[in-house]
């Protein structure tokens, strides 16, 4: 049972939208820009980056969902994904990748534990400063998004065919988008 | 130096922001939601729970500015000071300490709050929504402490410059630059 009365029916992150819309609305465009807009990483590596941070933060619903997410943008390859969690060095990744995952692993335990030598690492592997901006702020972002949805004991089902096909729906038409299916049409009154 | 060419002059979190206003956009409004706009917790206590949970996770920049707004609303640097050491015995309301309270286990990790820490709250009037945008606010800074330092931004040791901030902050809010 969650921490507090959310909306039933709706799991993980979904819950805790629904029940405050005016927060809902910048936490979803936060993650639309930073792992679906125009950039030079693609949304899957963007995606395996949070699904990675979300794993070293033991937050399930989150790990889930963005590991289906980013399978669904790699044509279903969820061994990968499941590679890049158990040992990220030998997945089937680009080693710029692998650097940036480095940087984002830093993030998640401190953003003082990020060194001039991961930076320096990264760049000789091609990362650009947007690069490694993006990869430093979805993982602290993440350290929210897991705080948020573990610190209210949100319902996280462990079903993975759901999770499977609603990480096909995200990919296909973004988090924007998806909202509108589970956050109220008309503002809460307060 | 920070680890990436950031705009230079520009301190702390303000840089990240003018380097990648997409990103800036929903930040700024986030924090104006959870620390600015009206609520049955005022800015102050909002503002101190933005602080503790900056000085939990030792980010210089976010806990001086956020503590000069927080001493701003409520009138007295002593609080905010107490709420940083030792909030148990701050001139806070037994609410806010709850709340506090479950900030501080939201920092070290969600899965941390328990339903005796949810009780407590409730037993000193908590709402749900206030004990929600506790969850949150505290969430939200382990994003903005580690953004703030996972770039190493400049963040200046200057006292006068977080004063005139954090009065900024206090009056405008969020979602318009303060320098």
């Amino acid at each position: 049972m969650p921490h507090i009365s959310l909306p039933e029916g709706l799991p993980g992150i979904r819950g805790a939208m629904a029940f405050r819309p005016e927060t809902a609305k910048p936490l979803n465009e936060l993650v639309e820009v930073l792992l679906r807009g125009p950039n030079t990483l693609s949304p899957a590596e963007r995606e395996l980056i949070a699904t990675y941070v979300s794993y070293l933060n033991d937050c399930y619903y989150c790990q889930m969902s963005h590991g289906a997410i980013a399978a669904a943008h790699l044509n279903g390859d969820e061994d990968l994904v499941k590679r890049v969690k158990a040992d990220f060095q030998h997945a089937n990744i680009s080693e710029k990748l692998k650097a940036l995952l480095i940087i984002a692993a830093r993030v998640q335990k401190g953003g003082k534990n990020v060194t001039a030598d991961d930076i320096a690492h990264a760049r000789s592997l091609g990362a650009t400063d947007l690069e490694i901006h993006d990869t430093v702020l979805i993982a602290a972002a993440f350290c929210m998004y897991n705080r948020y949805v573990d610190g209210l004991g949100t319902m996280q089902p462990r079903d993975e065919a759901s999770y499977r096909e609603r990480g096909k729906m995200v990919a296909r038409d973004g988090y924007i988008a998806v909202s509108k299916t589970y956050l109220p049409a008309e503002p809460i009154p307060r | 130096m920070p680890h990436i060419a950031l705009p230079e002059g520009l301190p702390g979190i303000s840089a990240g922001f003018a380097f990648r206003p997409e990103t800036a956009k929903p930040m700024r409004e986030l924090a104006h939601v959870l620390l600015h706009e009206s609520n049955s917790l005022t800015p102050g206590e909002r503002e101190l729970i933005a602080t503790y949970v900056s000085s939990q996770n030792d980010c210089y920049f976010c806990q001086t500015s956020h503590g000069a707004a927080a001493a701003c609303h409520l009138d007295s640097q002593e609080a905010v000071k107490q709420v940083k050491t030792d909030f148990r015995i701050a001139p806070v309301s037994p609410k806010l300490k709850a709340l506090l309270a479950i900030a501080g286990k939201v920092q070290r990790g969600g899965k941390n709050v328990t339903s005796a820490d949810i009780a407590e709250a409730r037993s000193h009037g908590a709402t749900d929504l206030e004990i929600h945008d506790a969850v949150l606010i505290a969430a939200a800074f382990c994003m903005y402490n580690r953004y703030v330092d996972g770039l190493d931004t400049w963040q200046p040791r200057d006292e006068s410059m977080y004063a005139e901030m954090g009065r900024h902050l206090a009056e405008h809010g969020y979602i318009k630059p303060s320098r």
